[in-house]
């Protein structure tokens, strides 16, 4: 196990490094630069002096080998310079947001299993019936609503109620305050897009779990089981549902690497000051050092979570063993 | 609470009484007739984000919003008649702004004695003439916006602790209103001799009415009340909160919420109804003409559009007083006008604009000289794309009118909508358009600065042409002292830029919208939303 551990390490080095090639390129493909926007994108007069002295303090003017060789150089030595439209520290622009984007993550995570895993057992082990059908629509649902849409629904159904009940409209927190300083007000803003992606999050979860759950039911353990006259509900508890969560935890795992970074619109809905936020103002003002840094970070978080999930298959089922 | 008709037109003409309101003495507006109250945060949102803290540097207002109200300037547009485009008044001098001595060519200014950098550093004439000795000639290396405003300045220099000279190189008209940009803040001469001439990008230390208390990257800047402001009594506020929110339809809901009390920017007329229509009398909304016009630019080096006929075409299409009705109602676009801010002196009458092409009130007469000039030009159903900036308001809903107004004379236009990087590439690198959207934006309403957007020789003109009749024009215009002579010069200049040449098209001048939390008292709105935000003179009737 340690030896599949360490060569689950190594093989991340080649990895990464692929990654850091890929965004380099790619993001130079994109025409435009980060001085443009910032100087000549509010239509006021455009000095062209300015602009290649903004090219050339940010080392835009450099040639691309050295700019490559920097960006590696930096990423290896975890440097990752300075964002070039604000100017601060890339590791703190990024350390701001991770906390908020973390916490989202995990619960978003909490509510779509809280979710899931009921409505997946009871639709399994009552298929085909109106339950069935009333979750799998359910789910279903969740799957076809955009969870931005539902961001937006849920803040102007916040604010229509509270003005109907109480005749001013309330809307959730729009600054982030940590839960160690105000718990309530910070779950005043979060539980909201908690809500919005959890959903729909646990509709594939709760799929995942209702047709593994299927699977495992129709093995001749459960019905060797029940031939023995086992209670059901140790049968689904004990035997059944912990042999059909690894596909879950494959799906669990991928969509909590997913909303570390990609709750690119969610954030916008709520203003969470997250990392996909931070993504889309990232690209948005070519700016290369700060989303050069962001696709590294969301590159390692999905490395590290696929890693996990491997670890928990271990546990979970004691016949795969990594040799 | 019910949408009632009645509390929408109160509102409404709150507002409108409010923005043009009678364009009240200072003093008697700063507190809308009543007793300010002190106290409160005012809480704002910002569609932009700061890239850095150094006015002298960037342009955007998403850095103007928010850490103004630390700096003063030397003058600035009076924040109690904002909407008068020639209304300057002292901030850190005293008196009254000086006019020219020396046939125009040398301005001095007394600076006042009570004035201490939030730090406890009094501040003195030298602070003044290191500030603007960075912004007009500033030292190799270090980035200054505005240094091409002040290409009339020979020097800065103090006369004694207290005075503050510039000699100017030639007489101009527009040196006042650069001097009053909103960018230029007003730095301690300590700061920049010790810490040096980046320190204010990541670091505040002004006069203004509220001292520095804390920035979160990407969400918000707060500032509290500085005890020692210069204006005694002001400001009224404890503190403020400028809260980013990229998204208008989240700023639009911080309103109604109350999570924000007021976006200094402007919303588009649907949303001012949205917000009326739910809160009625607990919003009140200010409405005025905005130093923001946007433009279509036919790339010259371009076949067909070298040929003076197929622009004049172009611009002949356009109903411009029917689209001001019509696009009014659902764009933040409304005003006609010419090259010059229309409430402005300098700029044209009615009378004077119907002469050009393309204003004429005869809209079928003008489409049918249009259909003639592009049938001579051999371009009858003219085919091309218009490079658009993918950006609602007012971007995509002009461009799309444009297109249809095109269409009327017979031509086929494809609208291509790019992101602001992609935009920008094409104007300026690629330069391979047919025709863009363009557009101009400024602060203090400076005409004479302004219109050099119009010739091809300025670092935002995208039409890669070159008139040296326009230039010559400018040349005089640039130096004529005399109001009467400027306003001539400025209809020489526009109907070369406009009408004989047809070089740029100008469609519709912008229409600010602020819809507010009525609470909000003594802010004023100004024809820009870089203007009057030192928010010295807001005040919470909670």
């Amino acid at each position: 196990m340690i030896q599949y551990i360490f060569k689950r390490l190594l093989l991340m080095i080649p990895t990464l490094i692929g990654a850091a090639v890929l965004i380099f390129f790619i993001l130079r493909l994109i025409p435009g630069d980060v001085c443009e926007i910032r100087l000549a994108g509010s239509g006021l007069y455009a000095d062209p002096e300015q602009i290649k002295l903004c090219r050339d303090n940010l080392g835009l003017n450099d040639p691309i080998m050295v700019q490559f060789w920097d960006f590696i150089f930096g990423f290896a030595t975890l440097d990752l310079g300075e964002s070039m439209w604000t100017g601060q520290p890339v590791s703190y622009e990024i350390g701001l947001r991770f906390q908020l984007s973390l916490q989202v993550a995990i619960m978003a995570t909490v509510v779509s299993l809280l979710i899931a895993i009921p409505l997946g057992t009871i639709s399994a082990v009552k298929q085909n019936t109106w339950i069935d059908y009333g979750v799998r629509a359910f789910s279903i649902a969740g799957i076809a609503l955009p969870s931005f849409w539902l961001g937006i629904m849920i803040i102007l159904g916040l604010l229509i109620t509270t003005q109907a009940l109480f005749g001013e409209p309330w809307m959730p927190p729009i600054t982030y305050v940590s839960p160690f300083e105000d718990f309530w007000g910070n779950m005043s803003q979060l539980i909201w897009p908690a809500v919005a992606t959890g959903y729909r999050y646990s509709a594939v979860a709760t799929r995942m779990t209702r047709s593994a759950l299927l699977e495992v039911l129709r093995e001749d353990y459960i019905r060797t089981a029940r031939a023995k006259g086992m209670i059901e509900k140790i049968i689904i508890n004990r035997h059944a549902l912990k042999n059909s969560m690894l596909p879950v935890i494959t799906v669990v795992g991928i969509e909590f690497a997913f909303l570390m970074g990609g709750l690119v619109v969610t954030e916008q809905v709520f203003n969470l000051n997250g990392l996909g936020k931070l993504f889309v103002e990232s690209v948005l003002n070519q700016d290369f050092t700060l989303t050069q840094a962001l696709v590294m970070v969301v590159v390692t978080i999905f490395i590290f979570t696929n890693f996990l999930i491997d670890i928990c298959y271990a546990w979970l089922d004691p016949r795969i063993r990594y040799a | 609470m019910k949408y009632t008709g009645l509390k929408y037109a109160t509102a409404l003409a709150v507002g409108t009484v409010m923005a043009f309101g009678l364009a009240a003495s200072p003093g008697q507006a700063a507190t809308d007739g009543m007793t300010p109250k002190k106290g409160g945060v005012l809480n704002f949102v910002v569609g932009s984000k700061i890239p850095s803290f150094d006015g002298h540097v960037e342009t955007t207002f998403g850095m103007v919003h928010p850490i103004r109200p630390f700096y003063s300037l030397l003058i600035r547009i009076n924040p109690d008649n904002p909407s008068s485009p020639t209304d300057f008044v002292c901030d850190v001098c005293e008196g009254d702004v000086p006019k020219g001595e020396d046939g125009g060519k040398t301005f001095t200014f007394k600076i006042r004695k009570d004035i201490k950098f939030h730090d406890g550093t009094p501040l003195s004439a030298q602070d003044v003439v290191a500030t603007f000795n960075k912004i007009i000639f500033p030292p190799k290396g270090i980035a200054s916006s505005r240094k091409a405003f002040f290409k009339m300045v020979e020097s800065v220099k103090a006369t004694d602790k207290y005075t503050v000279q510039f000699k100017l190189k030639f007489p101009s008209g527009s040196f006042i209103p650069a001097v009053a940009t909103p960018f230029n803040f007003i730095y301690s001469k300590k700061d920049l001799d010790e810490k040096g001439y980046k320190w204010h990008q990541k670091n505040i230390n002004g006069t203004g009415p509220f001292r520095f208390v804390e920035y979160q990257p990407g969400s918000f800047v707060s500032g509290k009340k500085y005890e020692g402001y210069h204006f005694k009594g002001q400001p009224y506020l404890d503190g403020f909160k400028a809260i980013s929110a990229p998204k208008m339809s989240l700023r639009l809901q911080a309103i109604r919420g109350d999570r924000a009390a007021i976006e200094f920017r402007g919303f588009p007329p649907k949303a001012r109804d949205d917000l009326v229509k739910a809160l009625g009398d607990k919003i009140t909304v200010q409405e005025s003409d905005w130093n923001c016009v946007l433009m279509f630019t036919p790339n010259q080096k371009k076949k067909p559009f070298d040929d003076v006929r197929v622009r004049k075409a172009l611009t002949l299409a356009v109903d411009r007083w029917g689209g001001s009705k019509y696009l009014s109602k659902i764009a933040i676009v409304k005003t006609v006008g010419g090259v010059v801010f229309p409430k402005h002196p300098l700029a044209a009458t009615k009378e004077e604009m119907v002469k050009l092409a393309g204003y004429g009130t005869d809209i079928e007469a003008n489409r049918a000289e249009a259909r003639r000039l592009l049938k001579e030009a051999g371009q009858e159903g003219l085919t091309f794309t218009l490079n658009n900036r993918a950006v609602d308001q007012p971007y995509k809903v002009v461009g799309t009118w444009l297109i249809d107004q095109w269409k009327k004379v017979g031509m086929n236009v494809t609208q291509q909508v790019n992101p602001s990087p992609v935009f920008y590439d094409i104007l300026r690198k690629k330069k391979n358009f047919d025709v863009s959207i363009d557009f101009n934006c400024q602060s203090v309403i400076n005409p004479i600065a302004d219109v050099t957007k119009f010739l091809g020789s300025a670092g935002n003109n995208y039409g890669n042409y070159d008139d040296p009749v326009l230039e010559a024009i400018y040349a005089k215009l640039e130096r004529a002292e005399t109001q009467e002579e400027q306003r001539k010069l400025m209809r020489e200049f526009e109907t070369r830029a406009l009408n004989d040449q047809a070089l740029i098209g100008v469609t519709l001048w912008w229409y600010k919208i602020n819809a507010y939390r009525s609470y909000v008292k003594g802010w004023k709105i100004a024809p820009s939303h870089y203007l009057n935000q030192s928010l010295d003179n807001i005040w919470l009737d909670k």
